[in-house]
């Protein structure tokens, strides 16, 4: 029984705003990694990132709410209402009937940096009123749901780079409790002097200056991987309850998820991926499918050798045994890693491939490690997609995997 | 709209509890401490309070060495984290369970999970950190050569679910839940869901907060949430007394250890009670502000009841939110009322924050420690320094002096930053199901 579908997307992410911009993006092949602007990066080692640039806040926030919030939040805010319309939908009649539950990561760390500057140079009454709200985790749901009048069981879930599959996890969760319609996912600010030098102590930022060499999962060449900014918020609805309202069009469902934990190390994962294969694997029989059944995986590709090599032979231990290799791509390479926004982001990817029938290649892949079994993918093409399996990753060891197929009544195969 | 619960048979019950509160040592030390009524609050030594507009808090006398931890996890790891290691410890040990590296005859680790609550994560590291890496305060392009190498840990609170996961050997799901000053309760929800939905048979579900430090005090400061109360510390907390005047800061950390009620039968554990009902609802009124109706509270202590099948009148002690701010005080005296309805009138309500302090995210799940205590003790902890009534608060608040009484069935409940109410349902062991 299908529990949830994707309804409606709303993007904010360094390929672009909005859910066409983004897609357009990937297949033209436009990678959105650049020099980074705002600031000068030079003495953390790091000199290019995914910004998203083409944002304009005050288009989609309304002032009064701007100086309350931090950057993280305001695109947030933005996705999430281009997700509802996106999905045609508008606050129903029971404030109950819809919730939030989204993924954190950094949460507000330009706004929080400057009062926290402020504090130290000048005093606690340089602090303003709403570094309170704006800085914690929770300040995305929470000015989400005030904004939109949301007052179902909100959430706030973190697990690096896992949460935004996670968040999707969670909302199951809510749906089978008896809450019809969720919007899930993340973004994500973190391009900002200290959030940046915290995220460059992890020692698996890339340090090369030209964007070709910079992140470049399953290359031979991988040195490490790019940080960015955005990520999107979907919405997902039980199937039901989107008949009822009219729903025009649904992207696709949500069919399986699963979540396990490496509990090796405080921060390298475990040198054997069983726990990354068994999240995959739950997620397939959560989904009621085999491995020969998925069409394309979106895989973390963390562009770091050895997490790239786990990576390859969670893939192998799950889809070694089928006669055809499985399509694998990285589309996070377009965009650099984008922590809780990252992994919602492949799922808007996902659906969109599956809608167009295109997969998009993986970021200057020019020469890919040896992965017997998997057939890594280089560049876009066309290719039938009815089932995704969209995989994320959190440092520390968090694995998290999500099963995405085409609704039955719409299935070829 | 449905708004049953219970997807599953599964039922979920609390196996193990471990505690770091102000004032005391470990879960015994603590229940010795609120039952007697005793406070913790005192002026701030972690810092020089003298320019904050509050100046009390109620510190943990933590030391993470001496409490077991190595000194690289210590190292490693935010105050936040320290603490929720040492509460987990505690409730790993308690449940019996053989949890952790070389346990042979434990439950199965790819069926544990970890969820742990946090408001604030590691602001207290990432405050300390930035002091060094802007010269305090002088430098937007912050210097990395003063940077600990553990900074991303810091900056992201999830680091504290890994380390609960490696600590155990946890192969289940883990997350830490950031849902502002409801995470404690929220966290024990969500695990009792990962185990009544058939992902988990135990989970380590608690939350922890370190938010005494000067961000987190200014950024009180300035919205008055805080209490003012600086000549008289060990009485500045004042939950439903009418001279209330804010909450005290906090800091802390519980951790339980739920399991599925056949898990634990099979291997005859002790039981302290069940999670019978968890519910979640936001006002999306205010991100600070409460209206004083309660509704949306009110809704989700409905739920929660429903969920367990529970009527109103079955409900012995409501452990409160009781931050001791105006506003809350009165939004939840009036969401009781509403939602239990005649027995509100007859309810024990308490508020352990009167001793302990607001902990932000990890209160919520040290006030269910307190509650699942009462619940298995028959006794129910006071509500301390309550002298003056509110007309507006009203109930029975247990003043100052712990009561004997038989509990099957307790609420706790919460508010948070975001508009977030929290409702959970602890029933005792041998309350007979309808």
């Amino acid at each position: 029984m299908t529990e949830l579908v994707v309804t409606g997307i709303g993007v904010v992410a360094p390929t672009g705003v909005g859910v066409e911009a983004h897609w357009s993006s990937l297949v033209r092949g436009e990678p959105a990694i650049r020099p980074i602007v705002g600031f000068d990066p030079a003495q953390y080692g790091v000199s290019l990132a995914g910004q998203v640039t083409g944002f304009v806040p005050t288009d989609h926030v309304d002032p009064r709410l701007m100086v309350q919030t931090d950057r993280w939040t305001w695109m947030s805010l933005a996705a999430a209402t281009l997700a509802a319309q996106d999905a045609g939908y508008s606050a129903p009649e029971d404030a109950y009937a819809t919730s939030v539950f989204l993924a954190a990561g950094s949460g507000g760390n330009e706004f929080s940096q400057h009062e926290i500057q402020g504090l130290w140079a000048k005093g606690p009454k340089s602090v303003g009123a709403y570094q309170s709200i704006a800085w914690f985790y929770a300040a995305s749901t929470g000015q989400i749901s005030i904004r939109d009048g949301y007052k179902g069981p909100s959430g706030v879930v973190v697990s690096e780079g896992a949460g935004g599959l996670d968040s999707i996890g969670w909302a199951r969760r809510v749906v089978r409790r008896g809450t019809p319609a969720v919007l899930v996912g993340g973004t994500e600010a973190g391009v900002t002097p200290y959030a940046l030098l915290c995220q460059a102590t992890s020692g698996r930022l890339s340090t090369a200056t030209a964007p070709e060499d910079a992140y470049k999962p399953f290359d031979r060449r991988a040195s490490g991987h790019v940080v960015g900014e955005g990520g999107a918020i979907l919405l997902v609805e039980e199937p039901g309850a989107a008949r009822a309202r009219g729903v025009e069009r649904v992207w696709g469902e949500v069919a399986g998820h699963g979540a396990t934990h490496d509990a090796h190390h405080h921060a390298d994962a475990a040198p054997d991926a069983r726990q990354y294969a068994r999240a995959i694997q739950l997620s397939l029989a959560d989904a009621g499918i085999t491995p020969e059944e998925v069409d394309l995986v979106l895989a973390d590709g963390a562009g770091v050798p050895e997490l790239d090599a786990l990576e390859l032979e969670a893939l192998q231990r799950v889809f070694g045994g089928r006669a055809d290799p499985v399509p694998v791509t990285a589309p996070s390479s377009w965009t650099g890693r984008l922590m809780a926004g990252g992994s919602a982001l492949n799922v808007a990817t996902g659906l969109l491939a599956m809608r167009d029938g295109i997969v998009p290649g993986t970021a200057y892949l020019d020469d890919p490690v040896d992965a017997p079994g998997l057939d890594l993918v280089q560049h876009s093409r066309a290719q039938q997609v009815e089932t995704v399996v969209v995989l994320a990753r959190g440092f520390g060891g968090f694995n998290s995997s999500l099963v995405l197929r085409r609704p039955a009544e719409e299935r070829t195969s | 709209m449905s708004t049953t619960g219970r997807t599953t048979g599964r039922r979920v019950v609390i196996t193990g509890i471990g505690v770091v509160a102000p004032g005391s040592m470990g879960r015994e030390g603590f229940w010795e401490m609120i039952t007697a009524g005793r406070t913790a609050t005192r002026r701030i030594t972690f810092f020089d309070p003298g320019r904050f507009r509050s100046q009390v808090a109620a510190e943990v006398d933590f030391d993470g060495r001496r409490q077991g931890l190595t000194a690289h996890e210590v190292f490693r790891n935010d105050r936040f984290v320290q603490m929720a290691m040492v509460a987990a410890d505690e409730a790993v040990a308690d449940s019996g369970l053989a949890l952790g590296s070389g346990a042979l005859e434990g439950p199965d680790p790819d069926r544990v999970g970890v969820v742990l609550g946090s408001a604030v994560g590691a602001t207290m590291r990432l405050e300390n950190e930035y002091v060094a890496v802007s010269d305090a305060g002088t430098h937007w392009l912050v210097d990395p050569q003063y940077a600990s190498q553990f900074l991303h840990h810091a900056l992201v609170p999830s680091c504290g679910a890994t380390e609960l996961a490696v600590r155990f050997g946890a192969h289940g799901p883990a997350t830490v839940v950031s849902t502002g000053c409801t995470s404690g309760i929220d966290a024990v929800g969500y695990g009792s869901q990962l185990i009544e939905d058939g992902d988990a048979d135990v989970v380590l579900a608690g939350a922890s907060d370190a938010p005494i430090s000067p961000i987190s005090m200014a950024c009180f400061d300035t919205i008055r949430a805080t209490t003012g109360n600086n000549d008289d510390p060990a009485h500045a907390a004042r939950p439903f007394d009418a001279r209330r005047d804010g909450f005290v800061m906090g800091e802390g950390s519980a951790v339980l250890v739920l399991e599925e009620l056949e898990h634990a039968r099979r291997r005859g554990a002790d039981v302290y009670c069940e999670v019978s009902g968890y519910a979640n609802r936001c006002n999306a009124h205010h991100m600070t502000g409460l209206r004083p109706d309660g509704v949306e509270m009110a809704e989700a202590i409905r739920l929660a009841l429903d969920q367990g099948r529970i009527d109103a009148d079955e409900v012995g002690y409501v452990n409160a939110h009781g931050s001791g701010t105006k506003q809350n005080d009165r939004h939840e005296t009036a969401a009781v009322k509403l939602s239990l309805g005649p027995t509100a009138q007859r309810v024990s309500m308490s508020s352990i924050k009167s001793m302990i302090g607001h902990s932000l995210g990890a209160i919520g799940s040290i006030e269910i420690a307190a509650t699942a205590l009462a619940v298995q003790r028959g006794v129910v902890p006071p509500t301390a320094n309550y002298a003056v009534p509110d007309p507006e608060c009203d109930l029975d608040y247990v003043p100052n002096t712990a009561r004997e009484q038989k509990v099957d069935v307790a609420l706790s409940v919460g508010s948070g930053f975001g508009g977030f109410q929290s409702a959970i349902v602890l029933a005792h062991p041998t309350r007979r199901t309808p």
